[in-house]
């Protein structure tokens, strides 16, 4: 076995499963936090590992329109399930936290920015599409003339290790997205988990000069030409069988167009309101502050948490608010999405993880949705 | 020179005295509070009483007697602020159980004398009965929530206490969903956060302490449950519980009356 190999960005070269802990203790041995996959409440959650044993080895889950449930292989795959529970979002869009803190004094008060020591996370496990959705969420938290400093500095540091999918899951369409399977771009390094006979190997390509660095602390043998073949062919497989589908051709016209069709009203029927498609999805990136003040007035502080256009404060003005039936707020939530995000950041919100179907206890699918407008207006 | 405090006064109607209890239970901050407030009028804390009017009340418990019914109105005249606190006095609480039943019935059931008894026919929120200026939910309240709300009052300004589900704050939180991943049916989605998703954290469903939330889509969450094997008499008993009352609640466990008659 050689540990000789040093591999520049673009190159691949394997990593046997007997080895594959010591990426853990690399990624640690830098310094950083490894948040990975693990098995907790009876699902895959992404948390805080120390070392392989901690991963779900064997396990895969099974997903449909509001359920989800863990299963074990019939192998000893680390990466054998689909997408987690909840993805990488509340790691560098915290779901709350302090923006700043104030003291007052007779005359003035001083403003403390609570600025804290940033966390190094390496996210172990990015799958393709979630890997896409930290790039839309980029474009959202760090474009602009008003970056958000508290993202911006955890995602400069974070060091992204992608996993390319070998299996889709029934709510799984990042093809129809042009999200995955295969992780592109983005990553610091990329496995491809390799199970066939005798063998239990890991493809693992490059992808930025951090990355070449942890590579360097890995025992990697050469990777064949039928390695990569392999590897190639295990993500083609999955990009083949997709669960769902969601058609984009004309789709923002067709939604932007439509917002007054019958299938609003239809699926404000079996919509709950509670936001879970929002706080499970990795790109809704909505969020609202809130002041409190202690009870003498001497000190305050501004909060920010994920706030969800399914609220009714939401669309809070003056007077009421603009979104008070559930109708409106689905048909704001799919809009944006899928239509008006591109307007306003030049590509779909939606990067087809499935999450949203998953996650929502009524089973909405956002894909039966776009799909029944979209039958309706065809057959007109 | 001593500024004067703004005088607070607690009053309890129908109810277990629990949110009375979160009130002290706010140990770290009960002597801030009491360098901001007059303690005015608190029986479950002191017998020491000071005559109103108050600036603030905050009333615990339902209406159930006419004694109470009249009572309420005194309060409501000597503070310029009410607030009810807690599922008894925000929406009837428990006892209005009694309100889907003939009260002679129940009255015989439980007293050797029911000719002692002298309630009404159903149990109520405060606010059926007076005006109320914030009403801040939970069986029992979240001492938090309560915190917020006498500071926001010593400062003129709204509450911050959120509207929207639980399921929210059972997200933000990290948990896994028990309907979704457990397929345990849980009250969560139709239910005000405020509670932190207590009970989703330990595996179990929501159970509604919180009452409906802003916009709760009652027929909707029927069909998650029934899709979850609960029956619409399990339905009817699951929406009548701390907050059966609750408009929200009340109406769409109604609907589940012919399933309770097959029972």
């Amino acid at each position: 076995m050689s540990t000789d190999l040093a591999l520049q960005i673009g190159e691949h070269a394997l990593l046997a499963r007997a080895e594959f802990g010591k990426l853990i203790d690399a990624l640690r041995g830098q310094g950083y936090a490894v948040i990975g996959p693990t098995l907790q409440g009876g699902a895959i959650v992404y948390s805080e590992i120390s070392g392989e044993s901690e991963l779900p080895v064997g396990w895969t889950d099974e997903q449909e329109a509001g359920t989800y449930r863990l299963k074990r292989r019939e192998d000893e795959a680390l990466f054998g399930y689909v997408a987690g529970a909840q993805s990488w979002r509340p790691f560098l869009f915290q779901p709350r936290r302090t923006l700043w803190r104030a003291k007052g004094s007779a005359a003035d008060f001083a403003i403390d920015p609570d600025v804290r020591e940033t966390p190094r996370f390496a996210f172990l496990g990015m799958r393709a599409c979630e890997l896409k959705a930290v790039s839309i969420q980029d474009r959202v938290f760090m474009d602009g003339i008003h970056p958000d400093a508290d993202y911006s500095a955890r995602r400069d540091a974070a060091f992204f290790i992608a996993v390319n999918c070998a299996r889709a899951g029934a709510t799984c369409f990042c093809v129809s997205m042009d999200a995955g399977p295969r992780a592109e771009a983005g990553y610091d390094l990329a496995l491809t988990e390799i199970i066939g006979e005798g063998r239990h190997d890991f493809l693992l390509e490059v992808g930025s000069p951090r990355g070449a660095v942890i590579a360097s602390l890995l025992s990697l043998r050469a990777a064949g030409d039928g390695d990569a073949a392999e590897a190639e062919a295990i993500v083609e497989r999955t990009a083949q069988s997709m669960g769902r589908v969601l058609q984009t051709e004309g789709l923002k016209s067709l939604l932007q167009e439509n917002l007054e069709h019958p299938q609003w009203d239809d699926v404000a029927e079996r919509c709950l309101s509670c936001g879970n498609c929002t706080f499970a999805c990795p790109t809704c990136f909505c969020h609202t502050d809130e002041d409190v003040t202690d009870l003498d007035g001497q000190a305050a502080e501004r909060h920010q948490r994920w706030d969800s256009c399914f609220s009714l404060d939401f669309s809070y003005i003056r007077g009421g608010s603009v979104r008070p039936g559930i109708a409106s707020r689905y048909r704001q939530w799919m809009t944006h999405k899928l239509a008006n995000w591109i307007d306003q950041f030049g590509e779909s919100g939606c990067v087809g993880c499935g999450r949203c179907i998953t996650w929502c206890p009524a089973g909405i699918d956002i894909t039966a949705e776009a799909a029944a407008i979209r039958a309706s207006i065809e057959k007109d | 020179m001593a500024k004067s405090k703004p005088k607070l006064a607690v009053w309890k109607f129908a109810s277990c005295d629990g949110c009375q209890l979160s009130i002290l239970d706010l140990e770290d901050e009960l002597l801030a509070l009491t360098g901001e407030v007059e303690i005015a009028q608190f029986l479950e804390a002191t017998r020491a009483v000071s005559e109103g009017p108050y600036d603030l009340s905050l009333v615990e418990g339902s209406i159930t007697t006419a004694h109470d019914a009249e009572r309420i109105k005194m309060v409501r005249q000597q503070s310029k602020m009410l607030v009810t606190i807690g599922a008894c006095a925000t929406s009837g609480g428990i006892q209005a159980l009694r309100n889907f039943r003939d009260i002679n019935d129940f009255v015989a059931a439980v007293y050797a004398r029911p000719d002692y008894i002298d309630t009404l026919a159903t149990s109520t929120p405060i606010a059926e009965h007076v005006a109320v200026d914030f009403e801040l939910r939970g069986c029992p309240v979240n001492k938090h929530q309560l915190l917020e709300v006498v500071t926001a009052f010593l400062f003129g300004r709204k509450p911050m206490v959120a509207g929207h589900s639980v399921c929210m704050e059972c997200k933000m939180r990290g948990n896994v969903c028990v309907t979704v991943a457990h397929g345990t049916p849980c009250l969560g989605p139709v239910t005000q956060a405020g509670c932190g998703a207590i009970c989703p954290a330990y595996d179990r469903g929501c159970y509604g302490c919180y009452g409906p939330q802003d916009t709760p889509a009652m027929p909707a969450m029927s069909k998650v449950l029934e899709a979850h094997e609960m029956k619409g008499r399990d339905i009817q008993r699951i929406l009548r519980t701390f907050n059966a009352h609750a408009a929200p609640f009340r109406e769409e466990s109604q609907r589940h009356d012919a399933a309770d008659d097959q029972g």
